[in-house]
């Protein structure tokens, strides 16, 4: 994968912040997300977002998008990590619209501030929930854990 | 008075009108169970069932109960299908209190029962529809099969059949 | 003189609603008839699949898959069980992906009937396409039944392949049903395709372009009613689809009456392909020896299939552990319910109720 010509492209110009991860993942710093994907799709044609997942790792966070090009046939996967207190990115609701959902979802659930997003707002959860559930240490009175077998 | 003496109810015969009041509550139960007019209220997977149990090979027309109203302020059966959860069950109890009264409630399928599946781990979904309204029967299942609902359907009509309208 | 005010009158579409195929609510402001805005909320449904799957095993997961999208819950359980077998690494025996395809397009073929009977009933039509289409989904459910227990959320596939062989007289009573339906695709065809109030209903209401289309990812049916000849079972093939010959039927205008029509031409196309696969299903094993405690080495994976309502999405975060560390649904009709808010602006309230219709949603994989 290392040697596709998008993936070299995308390593030259945000040269020293680009790494790959183990599991084939892009791993980017936040402030340059939006300039990448906006490259990626101008440059190489990715104009699908298939999903937009956050994901919480004991310790940090985080927000993967998954990218398709329909001209080149390829799959992209990049990584955001973000820290715990008070993470925020921002939104990509401006290159595709298909994100406006996810991302409220993101927020919704995990708690991620996306700056810049027209409407963000709880979209699964009654309006005036506290807490933010998919989040590992998240406790409720009355939650009750499946009991191990 | 000999017609009354023919119809299937039993007679007692003590004065004060007693014959006459049994055969009223029979008359009205059976109208009120042979035209059951259940609300559409089918939120999750129960509700594909319900219509199955609707259908043609599980006619639930037969039982008087197949005009489905959309408006709860025209049945008289609320048949919860699916799983409630907090958002939704403000929606539940607002409309179980629109149905104009005699009204009966069924709880069909496990989520509607006790939260189901969804038991444990969940922040969300309400463990059972009889914390909102007052439920008559329930129907297990996961699925229940449109048999099963129309099991439930006939013990709810045996369940009126006792009623009466001295004890309201 | 007293001045003529006119105000926009806000409309509660729903969460209780027979047309909104489930718990949807829009929220529309109404100029006259004629809308200005919809809002659509959603979440009335929301399960916590997400929280739940954390706690649980793998195969322990495949029952909430079903509920996920339960008019065609085969397809779903198949795309559960493709991501986790990939990272995995198992190897599915030929017989167990032969019957896997077999029953998720004869899953296909319930779930669109299902999507016609209820599109058309909306419309008006009440009673006579939606009880049709119910007596065909009764034989398919019957096939089911038959194979594995249950009519609706069936959770018959297993990680290597499915839980219990086919029984005797599966494949005559496959064959049987092959050989009653296509007849009645064609008389539905007569029936309600070139009907003259359906044509005013679908034609030219709520057409979708293209570079619409692909910013709000729309998938699916309505994606290849665009213009778009994008079906996943032919670009990432996966299973045995690269041996089975069949078209993806395509249409240009994306209004409501080619969606409805895609969904009938994939009908036919999915008949063949059982008809293909019913011929040649090989002996063997009806699944893979896996070991008892199923482990999943660490990595993470997106892997989606061509589920009934589009692109199914699975992208799973494993720990090396027996259960998931993050496993997260990308819902087809989650995005293209999305795009409801464009559509329906300008628009009548019964052509919403059309658009809805025709856009074929579920709530069930929507809230998950």
């Amino acid at each position: 994968m290392a040697d596709l010509d998008w993936v070299l492209a995308l390593k030259n110009k945000f040269s020293d912040t680009v790494e790959e991860a183990p599991s084939g993942c892009l791993v980017l710093p936040g402030e340059d997300i939006f300039r990448a994907v906006n490259f990626l799709k101008r440059e190489y044609g990715f104009d699908y977002l298939m999903n937009l997942a956050a994901v919480d790792y004991k310790d940090r966070l985080a927000v993967v998008y998954n990218l398709y090009s329909f001209k080149l046939k390829e799959k992209a996967n990049l990584k955001v990590i973000l820290p715990r207190d008070n993470p925020a990115i921002e939104s990509i609701t401006e290159i595709y619209a298909a994100a406006n959902w996810q991302e409220r979802e993101a927020f919704d659930l995990m708690g991620i501030n996306f700056t810049g997003h027209p409407d963000l707002r709880r979209i699964l959860l009654p309006d005036d929930y506290t807490g933010h559930p998919l989040r590992k240490d998240y406790t409720k009175e009355g939650f009750l854990p499946m009991p191990a077998v | 008075m000999a017609l009354i003496n023919k119809l299937p109810i039993i007679t007692e015969k003590i004065p004060g009108g007693q014959i006459i009041l049994s055969s009223v509550d029979f008359i009205l139960n059976w109208s009120k169970e042979s035209s059951l007019w259940p609300m559409s209220f089918g939120l999750a997977c129960c509700a594909i069932e319900m219509m199955a149990a609707g259908a043609a090979r599980y006619d639930m027309d037969r039982f008087g109960a197949g005009v489905f109203r959309a408006s709860p302020r025209q049945c008289d059966l609320m048949i919860v299908a699916g799983t409630v959860n907090e958002k939704m069950s403000k929606r539940l109890r607002l409309l179980y209190d629109q149905m104009p009264e005699p009204k009966y409630v069924m709880a069909m399928g496990s989520c509607a029962i006790s939260g189901g599946p969804y038991y444990y781990d969940s922040y969300n979904v309400v463990k059972g529809v009889d914390l909102i309204v007052p439920v008559d029967v329930h129907i297990p299942g996961c699925p229940p099969r449109p048999e099963a609902l129309l099991f439930g359907l006939m013990q709810l009509q045996k369940k009126i059949k006792k009623e009466s309208i001295k004890n309201g | 003189m007293p001045t003529l005010e006119i105000q926009q009158f806000s409309v509660s579409f729903g969460p209780q609603h027979p047309s909104t195929h489930g718990v949807l609510h829009l929220q529309m402001d109404l100029d006259g008839e004629v809308i200005v805005n919809c809002t659509p909320h959603i979440g009335y449904l929301h399960r916590d699949f997400e929280k739940i799957c954390e706690n649980r095993t793998y195969t322990q997961i495949i029952p909430f898959t079903d509920r996920l999208d339960y008019i065609g819950a085969m397809n779903n359980n198949f795309g559960y069980c493709l991501t986790v077998e990939k990272l995995l690494g198992a190897v599915i025996p030929e017989r167990a992906e032969y019957i896997r395809v077999i029953i998720a397009e004869l899953n296909r073929i319930a779930s669109h009937l299902l999507a016609v009977g209820t599109f058309v009933q909306d419309l008006g039509a009440f009673g006579t396409p939606l009880l049709y289409c119910f007596r065909e989904r009764e034989m398919i459910l019957d096939i089911f039944e038959m194979t594995c227990g249950a009519r609706l959320t069936y959770s018959y596939y297993r990680l290597g392949g499915v839980s219990a062989d086919i029984p005797e007289g599966f494949v005559q009573k496959v064959k049987d049903f092959i050989r009653y339906f296509r007849p009645k695709l064609a008389d539905y065809h007569r029936l309600i395709t070139n009907n003259a109030i359906f044509l005013i209903r679908t034609k030219d209401i709520g057409i979708l372009s293209k570079e619409k289309a692909l910013n709000y990812a729309i998938s699916g049916p309505s994606l290849r009613a665009s213009g778009i000849k994008f079906d996943l079972r032919k670009e990432e093939p996966y299973s045995i689809y690269p041996r089975l010959e069949f078209e993806v039927p395509v249409r240009n205008s994306g209004d409501c009456w080619d969606r409805y029509i895609v969904r009938m031409e994939e009908m036919e196309q999915s008949l063949r392909i059982v008809e293909q696969a019913i011929d040649k299903i090989p002996e063997g094993d009806f699944i893979a020896k896996l070991p008892k405690i199923i482990k999943v080495p660490a990595g993470e994976l997106y892997f989606r299939t061509e589920s009934p309502r589009g692109e199914l999405g699975f992208y799973l975060i494993s720990d090396g552990s027996t259960k998931p560390y993050r496993l997260k649904c990308r819902a087809p009709s989650f995005s293209n319910l999305a795009i409801i808010s464009e559509l329906a602006k300008g628009v009548k309230i019964a052509d919403v109720i059309a658009i809805l219709g025709s856009l074929d949603i579920v709530l069930g994989e929507i809230d998950r």
